[in-house]
């Protein structure tokens, strides 16, 4: 799906390239066009830009924490952003750039933070928690269905009974 | 009887730990930087064009701050530090932290106009609200402030003799936190 949308917006950059060569927009002077220079980067080099959405959809902005790195407009995202597109420059992997982003930030820029003992809680707590409450839940039926007895009716009772069907 | 008090007894187990979450900052992230060496770097400072790096301040403890022209916040912690470094011997280096800030005019000028225009700037500040620093540095596009996990200011940070980091604090420094944590932490670091 996320292939897709990339492969999508590929295709919208071609074709607004095309038309700029087209309509002759590449023939205005950039620095008259801000707009147009600031969307730069995207057009320059996709890929790379397609990168730095994957990966930073995987961080934290740690100014507004509900954020992820791609979709945040703070300013230190910006500068975040910055710098993860500089480390894709410099040919890192993407594990490199989040151990440096882990490296300053710690494990809390990650969304998915890393399995290890510190983190076992967050990660298999609900588990744990679960299998807690079906044990409680067993024992508690299980003691339910021992006090349960058996209700015997009298002949009594029965007669009566047979009498409410038929009426 | 005794299983009556089952439930409650697990209730006040949740209450406590609500209490404890609610009375904790989501803002503030432990940082993996504490007991870390601090990032080196070299930068143009205030004053003039010699570049400072953490290395001259080897076998000093001092206080390294973030501040800015621009953050409110610095406003109100800004006499404290005033304060204290007229009090107590403690070498305060600041980190003028972006002080061009995107929106400004200056931002779209050249690297040496924005220095010029952030030294100005931060002087006349100074100058008005009165000066801790022994020196300030001048991040204007807060890669250090990246490299120090810096993501808002003030942030102070205690650096030992080796130079690595003993304490963060993100947020305005009071005087409590001076006297209860910072001062203790340095008098002992200063004693190793």
């Amino acid at each position: 799906m996320k292939q897709l949308w990339v492969h999508g917006l590929r295709g919208v950059c071609v074709v607004l390239l095309t038309a700029s060569v087209c309509f002759g927009l590449h023939a205005q002077p950039a620095a008259s066009t801000p707009a147009l220079r600031e969307a730069a980067p995207m057009a320059e080099d996709p890929q790379l830009e397609a990168r730095l959405v994957n990966i930073s959809q995987e961080l934290r902005c740690l100014v507004c924490q509900n954020e992820s790195l791609a979709s945040s407009h703070a300013e230190l995202a910006d500068d975040l952003r910055r710098e993860v597109r500089d480390l894709i420059r410099q040919g890192k992997t993407d594990q490199e750039i989040k151990d440096f982003l882990v490296a300053r930030y710690g494990d809390f820029v990650l969304y998915r933070p890393e399995v290890k003992p510190l983190t076992w809680v967050l990660w298999f707590g609900p588990f744990v928690l679960l299998l807690v409450a079906a044990v409680f839940l067993g024992v508690y039926l299980r003691q339910r269905r021992q006090q349960l007895v058996p209700a015997v009716l009298s002949d009594e009772e029965r007669a009566r009974a047979q009498q409410w069907l038929k009426g | 009887m005794k299983k009556v008090f089952i439930p409650l007894i697990v209730f006040l187990g949740l209450v406590v730990f609500l209490a404890i979450g609610l009375q904790r900052d989501p803002r503030e992230i432990p940082s993996p930087l504490l007991n870390k060496p601090a990032p080196d770097f070299s930068l143009s400072t205030l004053e003039g064009d010699e570049k400072f790096s953490p290395a001259q301040m080897q076998g000093k403890v001092w206080m390294f701050n973030v501040w800015a022209t621009w953050c409110v916040a610095c406003r109100e912690e800004h006499p404290v530090l005033v304060a204290f470094a007229q009090k107590h011997n403690v070498p305060i280096v600041g980190l003028s932290y972006k002080e061009i800030q995107p929106q400004d005019e200056a931002a779209k000028s050249s690297p040496e106009v924005k220095l010029q225009v952030a030294r100005e700037r931060s002087v006349v500040w100074l100058k008005r609200h009165g000066n801790p620093y022994v020196t300030s540095v001048m991040d204007l596009d807060g890669r250090v402030g990246i490299h120090y996990g810096v993501y808002g200011v003030p942030e102070t940070y205690i650096i030992d003799k080796q130079g690595v980091i003993r304490y963060k604090r993100v947020g305005v420094v009071t005087p409590e936190l001076l006297a209860d944590k910072i001062l203790p932490l340095i008098n002992e670091l200063n004693k190793s």
